[in-house]
This record gives structure tokens, C-alpha cells and sequence, in this order.
């Protein structure tokens, strides 16, 4: 660091031209505000990250293939460096792939990134979105973030599937069948909106075309929108955080964005694309030019589409044939149930359980603490059992390959779904309720009668006992004292002191055990000057475990300052 | 302040009766006396964020801070060098590595290509990560920080909704129907305007029964994938064959392709055709369309033992014997028989096309 400027001055260089800018833009204060916005320091909070990071990647990668990409279904002949294929007749889209993944300098590499750094992206969103669901995040006055981030969620499948059918490959061109064969199922509209989307019947010319605008122009353009208003309502909402020490529901607790949070974001946002990339390197993805052009009469067994589009593939095949039959020659398909009805009732379902929970415990307030999941069991048994019903379905769009592998009947595989996905989610229902009750009662248990030390000691009497480590103060009984508030109670010595830390150093200590005993000395005055102040596992407001007014220097009188 | 010498200003104009601000309470005289961190704390504070405690980084030039200045350092190093070898490996090859394109009979190094830009790539990627990690883990102070969070305020309630009710009271259109009325008709006919383009793209399914008829006709030969006719001889019994309309583009024709089988002797004994379709058959040959009739896969695995047709898409299984019914699976039809006979010269010919609709069901589809 430069010693010739004064300790509250910028460089003069850097100072004048900061101060030009703000001049024209006015920055000073919105940039302020932002690099002293507070994130709590847990990791589930970055899974929302990873998500936003994949989808980064996805955009990078996606624009190189676009300049070697052709969504053309005119027929020519391939004449490439690929030899097993030269000679064979297939469309320019599938020509088009097969360039990108031999005759492009790296192209093979961007490709799988981009399907790699796909499949994360859907992954991230559903684990995001599993954590939001399970600690309660999405409660008032969270429910319209919790809406745009079901509908990220629905386009990212749809983002999946018009990217998987460019390939135009056998693999891709099946299921592209049976999206057709799923929109011809939809009663009434089905074949107009097929003849719409298709221009005529299956295949037809364009399909490609318009999948690859859709692909590439109208999803991205959506996507990003709600991202970037999904951040913003995020921003303008403050972070949730679990309870603790000090946590209230009007405050945050955890780092400012500069420089520790903006460094672990950034570094996440490379860890991230690493791996992508080293997968896309090692584990092939989609080697499309096994599966050889797309023809309507072939398929090869064990067509299964992407992970996330798994579960309608299961419903698809467990939905038993149920035709309804309608006077005057009209008929709702079977295929339309297991497709069109229940994907869209799971979506709806899900968009809408915020308003469904509020209506049905009454709880109107907001929320900005989480709740942890065995707090809330029938919440969780929901979750579960929603999760078991996805489970089963998932399964199920590998039923094949599992009678295959484990020489289980192919019929009795179906069997166990169609029967499973209806028997198993209450049984998780149960089970899950009944784990949570566990959990809350141990809690409990330990908050009054303390930590289970190991150490046994024999009474004059002859009787054994445990001896327990009380949390806290405790009644004449040596009744611990503490009330649960929904924060995690420390179960094990380690985690209350009961063991130092290492001193540091790898070949040799580097660090004076005398220096590693004072510093364990001051925290614990430090703790023990903070409990004084609060108490440690309470986190509301009520019994006082607001840490500081926090509170602008002047407000006198005047109404609350613009904050944006 | 100096004087304000810009031509339309006054001299008491000033930035405004409601300007308040920091600036007020902080004259730049008082903030020059503030270092820099109390600077940093200030505007927090004014933020509406408190720092708690800071948990100091390792002292300067101690071990500890060495130490992971060290790790820091070599994670950076490292991502340089699989970055590096990115660039060796993509630059390099068929310069002075070998070249990099696909080919069957190479030493393996178009095998190794893409996994090695993989590694240097990713490498890079993850190591550049973790010395952030890194760093900010072991050499950044640790701040806890509490920031206020506000629920909304009832004063900005309160004061947009007068703002907003004055605003429509003004505009006046509850008083003012005729035009309020005539500004909804503008608007109505306007969003028509406007969504009439898609309107281009709606077609008739219904026109000339394209769902209802594929390449299949009367006197329509059988053919091969590779456009060769069939004979009766040609086949054993208990085999299949995907057959095709002889007609320019048959053999890519979404709906045509048809599964031509040969049955055994046994099979022959015990085949129950559907109502009316007795004589669809010739001998001992039935043709079958292959287009699933539940999702449109082309239905491929025929276990000759069985007599099963199995769809590898959805698991549907037909049974050849009892006309193509379907008995296990998702499919509610059975696959749609084709009626064949032998022209002239002895080939397969289709005595018409199909007389139903082939493939997934929908809505107005005719039952026969």
C-alpha cells in the first residue's frame, strides 16, 4: 500500500476521476448502499447462486454454439469428418451438431458445457427451491418471489427440452414425437394448437426452426427478466435468516457484500463454471452421433429424455389406459392425464401452496426468521410425501432400464409404480411427522436436561447416572432453564467449547500453544460478556435480542429518507 | 458555498427546500477529520448496518498469515498453469501436437483432445476459485454485521395513494363515461390489431383428414428401407420387417411406416383378427402399423415367443395373435392393421391405406 496519502483519502487520481463520475451519474450513494448490504453467512444461500451462475454459463456457451448452429430440417448428405456417418442423409440441424462437436475447434468441449451447465441449472433451482420450501422462506412477504421462481422453474424445463430436440438426433426427434402426441392429447384445441406450433401435421418443415427461436431468443429474454426482477425483490425484501444469537425478524446478521461476500460470490461463480467445464471434458454427454440421424420409424430401447423431464416420463408410462370416451366420437386420450394434467396441477400446486398455507393456518403475518423443518411437521411431512410422489415417478422413467439391469420383471416395475406412487407418500407422510416430533422432543430434552457428556459416574447409593452439561442456568431440580426459539440447540461437548482447536501448521506447529490457549481464554469472556446482553439461543425481538438500534444519525422529524 | 454564476440562477436559489441529507448533519470539514474506517462506519451506519465485531485477519508477517498467503499463492499458480496447458493443448494441436479432429485410426490423441481442454479448462476455473476461497477465508477480517430491515412504511402509503387518487380524480374517467367508454373501444379493437399476426398461424387440422390418412393407398407396393419390394418368400416365419409406402419420401414419412409380420404355424392357429379385419392379412404375413398408438414411438421389440409388440418408449405391449390389441401398458388402441394382398408380379401391395386414424390418440378421432 502506497504511505504518501492520508489514511481518509482515495489516491488523488482515482479520487477525481470517482468524483467526476458521480458528478454526472450519482452513484456515490446507491453504490454505498449496496456494498454495505448485509447477507447472511450460510451456505444454502448460495444455492439460488449456483442456479444464477449456471445460468450465466448457459448464455456463454450457448452463444458460441449459435454461430455454428443451423435449425434448418432441409435433407443433405453428410460429408464430414465424422466417418461412421459420411454418406448418411440427415437434416442440416443434425449436420450442424455434428459440426460443432468435430469440426470445431473445441466445440465438443462448449457443447457438453452447455448441456452440462443445464442440467446443474434445473438442479440448482429444484435444491433452491426445496430449501426455500423447507425453512419457510417463501411466507409473507415472500409468496410473489416464490411465484416468479415456480415459473423460472417451469421455463427451465422448457428451455431444456426445445435445447435437447435441436440435435435433431434420433434420441431428440423421439421426443419430440411425443410432445407432438402430448399436444394432439389436449381435448378439444390439441390438434389446432398442434397444426399452430408444427405449421400441419407431425413433422412437417419449421418445428426447428421455431423451437430454435424459442431456444435461443423468447425463453432467454423471459428468463433473464424474471431473474433480474426475482434479485430485485430479493434486494428490496433483505435476506431471510435461520434464528440465533442476536437474529431478529428486523434485522440481518451475516457479512457485508464488500469485499467478503463479493469475493466468495465471485469465487463460487468460477468453482462452479470449473466444473462444468472439467465434466464437459471428462464425462461425455448426449453423444448424439451414436444415435444417428432422426427417422420416425427407428428408436432405440432405453430412450430416456433428460433428469428433470424424468418424472412426466414416469407418469407416462404408469398412467393406466384410460381412454374416456365421449358421446359423438369424441375422446380425451389417456396420454392428456399423466401429461398435460398432472404436470400442470404440480406446478400449480407448488405456485400456489404460499396462499394454500396462509389460508389454511391462518397466519397472516410476515416472516423474515426461517423455521427449521421439524418445527414445522406437517409442513415438512408435505414435503416429503411430495417428494416421495416425485421419487416414485422419477423411478419410473427408468423403469426399463432397471428391469434391465436387475432382472426385475418389466410389467412388475410399472406395477410397483402405479401402486407405489400412490401407497409411498403417506407412508412418507407418517414417517416424516414422526422424525420431526423426534427431533423437536430431543431438542427439548437436552435445552432441560443438558448435553450428554459420556462421562458415568457411580453415587454413593450404588446407582449409575450420566452426567449432563446444562446449556444454561438451571432450577433447583438442575432443570436447564432455556426455551426452545427455534434455533439449533448444541448437542455434543465439541460444540459448546469442549474441545480446542488445533493449533495450526502442517510439517510443523506454526502457531505458540500459549497464543491458541489466550485466544480460546478471550472468547470465551467474550461469550460470556455477550450473554449478559442476550440470551443465547433466543432470537426475539421481545426478549431482547435486538443487538443494536442500528438507526441513521439524524432523523429528526423528517419522514424516512429515500432508500433507493 | 461560492456564488451560483450559471445564467438563469438566483442568488438564494439553493438544491431545494427538501434537500436534508448526510450533507446536512456532515460538513466536508467534519468528515476530513474522520479516518477511514470511521468513515466506513458512518456511512454503514447510515445504511442501516451496525458492525458487530470483527474477528481479525493473522497478524502482519506472522507464521499464520505466511502461511496462507502461501496457499493463496499457490492455488493462484496453479490455475495459471492448467490455464496454460488450456492454451498449449487448443493452440498447439495440429501445430505442434498432434491434430486435433475425429479421426478412427489415430494414435488416440483426438480421443484425449476435448478431455484435456476439460481439465485445463476446469482446472483453472476451480483452483482460481478456491484461492478466493481462500483468501477471503484466512486473510480477510471476519465482520459479523447487523443490518435493520424495514417492513414498508405506512407515511409512503399513505402519501402515493393520495398522489394516485389525486392523479385519477383528476383524469376524471368515473365522471366521464363517453370517454372512458370510447377509450375501451379504441383499446379492445387496438389489442386485437395487435394479437391478429398470430392469427397467421392457425391452420384447419380438419381440412381433408390429414391425421386421419398417411402415404398408404391401393396398389401401393411395400417397401424396404432401402426401397426393395417384398415377397412372401422372403421372410421366416416369426420375423418382422419395417416396410414402407413406394412413394417418393415414404421411407421418411412421419405416420407410414407399417411392421410386415411373418407368424409361425402356432401363431397362425390361435390368430383372433378384430371384427371385420379377417382377410386384412395375406397368408400368413399381417401388417401392423408401427406408429404407437398411445405417444407416437415407433413400437420396435416383437418377442416372437410372446407374440408381443413392445413400445420402448412407454412400455405399451401388443399382442400380434389378437390383432395388435394392446395388454399391458399405456396404449388404449391396438396398432391399426394394414390390408395387404400381392399385386401382379407376386410383390406386397396395400389393398388401401388404413382405416383409421394411425398413431396417439385426440380429440375428434373416428372410432371405428
Amino acid at each position: 500500500m502506497a504511505t504518501t496519502i492520508t489514511p481518509n483519502q482515495p489516491a488523488p487520481r482515482i479520487s477525481k476521476a470517482a468524483s467526476e463520475v458521480d458528478e454526472r451519474l450519482i452513484v456515490a450513494g446507491p453504490l454505498r448502499r449496496t456494498l454495505n448490504k448485509v447477507f447472511p453467512d450460510h451456505w444454502s444461500f448460495l444455492l439460488g447462486e449456483i442456479a444464477l451462475y449456471s445460468f450465466v454459463i448457459l448464455l456463454l456457451s450457448g452463444t458460441f454454439l449459435t454461430f455454428y448452429y443451423d435449425p434448418s430440417l432441409s435433407e443433405t448428405e453428410y460429408e464430414g469428418i465424422y466417418a461412421p456417418l459420411r454418406g448418411v442423409e440427415m437434416s442440416r440441424a443434425y449436420e450442424s451438431s455434428l459440426g460443432i462437436s468435430f469440426d470445431v475447434r473445441g466445440g465438443l468441449l462448449i457443447r457438453q458445457i452447455h448441456h452440462w451447465a443445464a442440467l446443474l441449472f434445473v438442479a440448482a433451482i429444484v435444491v433452491h427451491l426445496l430449501r426455500i420450501f423447507f425453512t419457510g422462506a417463501f411466507r409473507k412477504p415472500r409468496e410473489t418471489n416464490w411465484g416468479i421462481g415456480v415459473v423460472l422453474l417451469v421455463l427451465a424445463l422448457a428451455m431444456g427440452f426445445t435445447g435437447y430436440t435441436l440435435p435433431d438426433d434420433l434420441l431428440s426427434g423421439t421426443g419430440l414425437r411425443i410432445v407432438s402426441a402430448i399436444i394432439l392429447s389436449i381435448p378439444v384445441v390439441g390438434t389446432w394448437v398442434h397444426w399452430a406450433l408444427f405449421d400441419g401435421d407431425y413433422v412437417g418443415e419449421v418445428i426447428l426452426g421455431r423451437l430454435y427461436i424459442v431456444h435461443v431468443l423468447i425463453l432467454p429474454a423471459i428468463i433473464l427478466a424474471l431473474i433480474a426482477l426475482h434479485l430485485l425483490l430479493l434486494i428490496k425484501q433483505k435476506h431471510t435468516q435461520f434464528p440465533g444469537p442476536g437474529r431478529t425478524e428486523h434485522n440481518v446478521v451475516g457479512n457485508r457484500l464488500f469485499p467478503a461476500f463479493a469475493g466468495k460470490a465471485t469465487a463460487l461463480f468460477f468453482i462452479v463454471f470449473g466444473l462444468c467445464a472439467g465434466l464437459a471434458g471428462l464425462v461425455q454427454i448426449n453423444p448424439f452421433w451414436l444415435w444417428g440421424p432422426y427417422n420416425p420409424a427407428q428408436v432405440s430401447a432405453g430412450s430416456q429424455p433428460d433428469w428433470y423431464i424424468g418424472f412426466l416420463d414416469g407418469s407416462t408410462r404408469l398412467f393406466p389406459a384410460w381412454d374416456i370416451n365421449l358421446p359423438g366420437d369424441y375422446t380425451i386420450p389417456a396420454l392428456f392425464w399423466p401429461t398435460v394434467v398432472i404436470a400442470g396441477a404440480m406446478f400449480t400446486l407448488l405456485a400456489l401452496y404460499p396462499q394454500i398455507e396462509r389460508k389454511l393456518t391462518g397466519d397472516d403475518a410476515s416472516h423474515h426468521l426461517l423455521q427449521r423443518p421439524r418445527d414445522v411437521p406437517v409442513r415438512t411431512s408435505i414435503g416429503a410425501m411430495a417428494l416421495m410422489f416425485y421419487g416414485v415417478l422419477w423411478l419410473s422413467g427408468g423403469n426399463d432400464l432397471i428391469a434391465d439391469k436387475f432382472d426385475i420383471s418389466l410389467n412388475a416395475m410399472t406395477w410397483f409404480g402405479r401402486i407405489g406412487c400412490v401407497v409411498l407418500p403417506p407412508i412418507a407422510y407418517m414417517i416424516t411427522y414422526r422424525i420431526c416430533l423426534g427431533l423437536q422432543k430431543h431438542d427439548r430434552e437436552v435445552l432441560e436436561h443438558g448435553i450428554e457428556t459420556g462421562v458415568i459416574r457411580r453415587l454413593p447409593s450404588g446407582e449409575f447416572i450420566e452426567v449432563h452439561q446444562p446449556l444454561g442456568p438451571v432450577d433447583e431440580h438442575g432443570h436447564g432453564q432455556l426455551t426452545y426459539a427455534g434455533a439449533p440447540v448444541p448437542k455434543r461437548m465439541n460444540q459448546v467449547g469442549g474441545a480446542r482447536r488445533a493449533v495450526k501448521g502442517f510439517f510443523k506447529p506454526i502457531e505458540q500453544p500459549s497464543d491458541v490457549e489466550l485466544e480460546a481464554q478471550r472468547e470465551r469472556r467474550g461469550l460470556a460478556a455477550a450473554e449478559a446482553d442476550r440470551e443465547v439461543t433466543s432470537g426475539r425481538p421481545s426478549e431482547g435480542g435486538r443487538p443494536s438500534e442500528g438507526g441513521r444519525p439524524s432523523e429528526g422529524g423528517r419522514p424516512q429518507d429515500p432508500r433507493d | 458555498m461560492s456564488k451560483d454564476e450559471r445564467a438563469g440562477s438566483r442568488p438564494d436559489d439553493e438544491a431545494g427546500p427538501t434537500h436534508g441529507g448526510p450533507d446536512d448533519d456532515y460538513t466536508p470539514e467534519q468528515l476530513a477529520t474522520m479516518d477511514r474506517e470511521e468513515l466506513n462506519r458512518l456511512g454503514a451506519r447510515y445504511d442501516g448496518v451496525e458492525v458487530l465485531h470483527v474477528d481479525p485477519p493473522p497478524a502482519p508477517g506472522s507464521a499464520l498469515e505466511k502461511q496462507a498467503e502461501r496457499q493463496v499463492s499457490m492455488a493462484f499458480g496453479i490455475a495459471g498453469l492448467f490455464a496454460l496447458a488450456f492454451a498449449v493443448v487448443y493452440f498447439g494441436s495440429g501445430w505442434f501436437l498432434p491434430d486435433w479432429q475425429w479421426a478412427s485410426d489415430d494414435n488416440g490423441w483426438s480421443a484425449l483432445y476435448t478431455p484435456l481442454l476439460g481439465v485445463g479448462m476446469g482446472g483453472a476455473l476451480i483452483f482460481l476459485g478456491v484461492g478466493m476461497v481462500l483468501f477471503v477465508k484466512k486473510l480477510l477480517p471476519h465482520e459479523t454485521a447487523v443490518q435493520d430491515k424495514h417492513d414498508g412504511s405506512h407515511f409512503d402509503r399513505t402519501t402515493t395513494a393520495a398522489t394516485l387518487m389525486g392523479g385519477v380524480d383528476r383524469v376524471g374517467f368515473p365522471r366521464r363515461k363517453m370517454i372512458g367508454r370510447s377509450l375501451g373501444f379504441a383499446g379492445g379493437a387496438l389489442g386485437l390489431v395487435l394479437i391478429a399476426p398470430i392469427g397467421g398461424l392457425i391452420k384447419n387440422p380438419n381440412k381433408g383428414n390429414p391425421l386421419g390418412t398417411t402415404e398408404w393407398a391401393q396398389g401401393v407396393r411395400l417397401v424396404r428401407q432401402d426401397g426393395s419390394p417384398v415377397r412372401p418368400g422372403d421372410q421366416e416365419p416369426g420375423s418382422l420387417e419395417t416396410v414402407f409406402p413406394a412413394v417418393p419420401g415414404g421411407n421418411l414419412a412421419a405416420d407410414a411406416a407399417t411392421m410386415l409380420i411373418r407368424l409361425r404355424p402356432e401363431q397362425m392357429s390361435l390368430l383372433q383378427p378384430r371384427q371385420g379385419q379377417a382377410d386384412f392379412g395375406y397368408g400368413d404375413y399381417v401388417a401392423y402399423s408401427k406408429i404407437c398408438t398411445h405417444a407416437g414411438c415407433p413400437v420396435s421389440l416383437y418377442e416372437q415367443e410372446t407374440s408381443r409388440i413392445l413400445c420402448p418408449c412407454h412400455q405399451s405391449q401388443f399382442d400380434v395373435i389378437q390383432g395388435a390389441k394392446p395388454v399391458f401398458g399405456p396404449a388404449t388402441r391396438p396398432l391399426p392393421e394394414l390390408p395387404i394382398t400381392l399385386d401382379d408380379e407376386g410383390y406386397f401391395v396395400a389393398r388401401s391405406d388404413y382405416i383409421e386414424a394411425v398413431g396417439p390418440t385426440y380429440w375428434n378421432r373416428e372410432r371405428i
